[in-house]
């Protein structure tokens, strides 16, 4: 799919407005080929990215210099994983022994979610820039997650005995982004916390979403606010200063 | 065990009416998650010549959800027309479901009993129903609503035009409506789901929705699709308000997690009543549901989730909508996992609603992570069209770039007009016609664009 040209006719200009398919070509009632064809497109990425396997081996060598520790939820597979939000937020039985408390007070979990494709793309980048960020944090080692909701990281956190747990996950894929990934902060993580109790930072995916800096500088907004406030959720505002490096659009404010 | 049934030398036991109607349902990932499905094929089957041997009365008798715990129950209790009831009261739910096919029952003598048929009956027997009779039984009841134009005749298909845009962009979401447009989707409503919460964000929509409707003086109703408590701020301000959207379920808790009760949708119904904006008729609600939603909030009493869609379907009725939608696939697989079990959600909710007679229309759509795809939305679109929905979803490319999900497009929407000889409402077909929007045979015109952008103050840049 090559960049469009700058549009000069009216169906281009109106075309530029937004990002919706608009103006597409029609034959009879239908959509020509052209059109049919891009639409397949895009939902083949966003279904390749939700069933594809994180691959562990090429994350380690991603982020080197940095134990990682593997586990999963009780989610056998992608079918069960995606029927079964609960077992998803569950730490597989054998996996909590292997998570002894670290003595730090802040881990970084890397959940595959909804798009591994995301966690491949964005994960080790955006690690290397949040430890630059959380200098002042004791890290306990990180740990790789397959078949993860956003709520594994507390089960997980609870096991390494930290104050704070960083769940960086893939997010359900949309049919234009399906590399997005997510990074949710819980303060005090012990099963059953509600999603109530948790921050968000979404839409990590540069260079068309927030880019790695200004996401680790967000994320560590955050926790440096719920490590003075001892929570997280809707009580912890997000009112950190605005990313550098999010793109904009002409004209916005 | 309240009911049992002995095949082949095993005793089927059923604690109560929710266990039985749980286990009868066909299946689906969500009363899995629950945990209430059937634990076998076989119990299933047991469940079901149960549930078709049981008389109609019983559900006067065993609420799912008991009275005093439950406003929706109250509803359903209390809003029971005994009249109405009278000609079926000797029915089992088999005997229903041999009543609604027969040659007897046709869509007059469906809508003098509506009004004594429950939500659980309706959901019992729906059950029972194979999908051709779910097509059939749908097919011979017209439910009408109007506001600027006529929405369900016999014949007719209506298109609500979804312009969404992720950051509520004025001239995005302009230039989506013109597209619908002159793609003659828009005649159910053009309705905006609003990426942003405020109030005055949607004021800024409405008006834009209201300029656009009057500078062509197209004969349909507008939208933002917000919740009802900022609809009754916009009405106080003088917002041009066609039409009152919300979001319903079937439980008190789980409208209580939507931030409304029956009270609060009586208020709102008022408000926007007093307007008198509509002109062919004054029916000015826009509600939305899907199986689901209750579990999601954790709010279901343990019935399953099809049942409660239809107790949603018992909140509605009570307000005389224009527009009732099930977002059928939106909410994603953990609650319908493929496109089997998603069109046979959509079979059942467009047929259940018709019975209660709500004038349905479906959301046909799916979300990345379920096991679904546009071959499975065509399906659904095409069943649906021959059972006479009322209305679906036109969205530009079928691509909603704010929601982030798949749903219908304006072409899918000229795709079943066309393939099964349906119009649009009258007075919106008129309009087309009138503005040079339709060709001499009729179709939607492949000439050069016939509303000028320059109607549309958000499109003035476009010149620039």
């Amino acid at each position: 799919m090559a960049e469009p040209p700058v549009p000069t006719d009216l169906t281009g200009r109106l075309r530029s407005l937004t990002q919706a398919r608009i103006a597409l070509a029609r034959t009879g009632q239908s959509l020509t080929t052209g059109a049919l064809l891009d639409f397949e497109l895009a939902h083949a990425r966003a279904r390749d990215a939700v069933h594809a396997r994180l691959d562990v081996d090429a994350l380690r060598a991603a982020i080197p210099g940095r134990a990682l520790v593997v586990v999963r939820s009780r989610a056998d597979d992608r079918t069960t994983y995606l029927q079964r939000p609960d077992l998803g937020r569950l730490l597989d039985r054998g996996d909590a022994a292997r998570l002894a408390p670290a003595g730090a007070a802040l881990a970084i979990v890397i959940g595959d979610g909804l798009s591994a494709i995301a966690v491949q793309r964005h994960a080790a980048p955006l690690v290397e820039a949040l430890v630059a960020r959380l200098a002042d944090w004791s890290i306990a080692p990180i740990v790789v997650a397959h078949h993860a909701r956003v709520a594994l990281g507390d089960e997980i956190g609870a096991a390494l005995g930290v104050d704070l747990v960083v769940m960086l996950i893939g997010e359900r894929p949309g049919l234009s982004a399906p590399d997005s990934l997510g990074a949710y902060l819980t303060w005090a993580p012990r099963r059953g916390r509600r999603d109530s109790e948790r921050n968000c930072v979404s839409n990590i995916r540069p260079p068309h979403g927030l880019g790695y800096r200004a996401a680790a500088d967000r994320i560590g907004w955050l926790a440096e606010r719920a490590r003075a406030i001892r929570l997280t959720g809707v009580d912890l505002k997000d009112e950190s200063p605005p990313a550098a490096d999010l793109p904009r659009l002409p004209g916005d404010r | 065990m309240r009911y049992r049934f002995d095949l082949g030398g095993t005793r089927h036991g059923f604690d109560d009416l929710r266990h039985l109607l749980a286990v009868a349902s066909p299946p689906r990932s969500g009363d899995a998650l629950a945990g209430l499905a059937a634990e076998s094929a076989e119990q299933r089957v047991a469940a079901r010549y149960v549930l078709a041997d049981l008389s109609l009365s019983t559900f006067l008798d065993e609420l799912v959800i008991p009275y005093e715990a439950d406003e929706v129950s109250r509803l359903i209790v209390d809003g029971h027309d005994a009249e109405a009831f009278a000609a079926i009261a000797h029915l089992t739910v088999g005997g229903l479901r041999d009543w609604l096919l027969s040659n007897e029952a046709d869509g007059a003598a469906i809508a003098a009993v509506a009004r004594g048929l429950t939500p659980e009956m309706v959901a019992a027997v729906s059950k029972l129903m194979r999908n051709q009779d779910l097509i059939a039984v749908a097919r011979k009841i017209r439910i009408v609503t109007a506001f600027r134009d006529t929405i369900g005749l016999a014949g007719r298909l209506s298109v609500r035009l979804q312009p969404n845009h992720p950051t509520d962009d004025p001239a995005g979401i302009a230039a989506s409506v013109l597209d619908g447009l002159l793609l003659g989707s828009g005649d159910a409503v053009i309705g905006i789901n609003p990426a942003g919460d405020s109030v005055e964000a949607a004021a800024t929509l409405l008006q834009l929705l209201d300029d656009v409707r009057q500078a062509y003086a197209i004969p349909t109703q507008s939208c933002v699709l917000t919740h009802v408590t900022n609809t009754l701020r916009l009405v106080e301000r003088g917002a041009p308000v066609d039409l009152c959207f919300q979001s319903i379920a079937g439980t008190q808790a789980a409208n209580a997690g939507f931030g409304i009760d029956l009270a609060l949708l009586d208020e709102a119904h008022d408000a926007t009543l007093s307007l008198r904006r509509g002109t062919v008729g004054h029916d000015v609600m826009y509600f939305e549901t899907g199986q689901g939603s209750a579990l999601s909030a954790d709010a279901h009493h343990g019935v399953d989730q099809q049942t409660l869609e239809c107790r949603a379907y018992a909140v509605a009725r009570a307000f005389r909508p224009l527009l009732v939608n099930s977002v059928v696939g939106f909410i994603g697989p953990e609650y319908l996992y493929d496109g089997k079990q998603i069109l046979r959600a959509a079979l059942e909710d467009h047929c259940c609603g018709k019975l209660l007679g709500l004038p349905m229309g479906l959301d046909i759509c799916y979300t990345n992570h379920a096991e679904a795809d546009q071959d499975d939305m065509d399906s659904i679109l095409t069943l649906l069209g021959v059972a006479g929905v009322n209305f679906v979803m036109g969205v530009p490319g079928a691509d909603d770039i704010m929601l982030n999900y798949q749903s219908t497009s304006f072409h899918d929407a000229l795709y079943l007009r066309e393939t099964l000889g349906l119009r649009p409402a009258p007075e919106f077909e008129a309009w087309l016609g009138s503005a040079g929007l339709l060709g001499p045979d009729g179709r939607i015109s492949g000439g050069p664009p016939a509303l000028s952008h320059r109607a549309i103050p958000a499109l003035a840049r476009l010149d620039g």
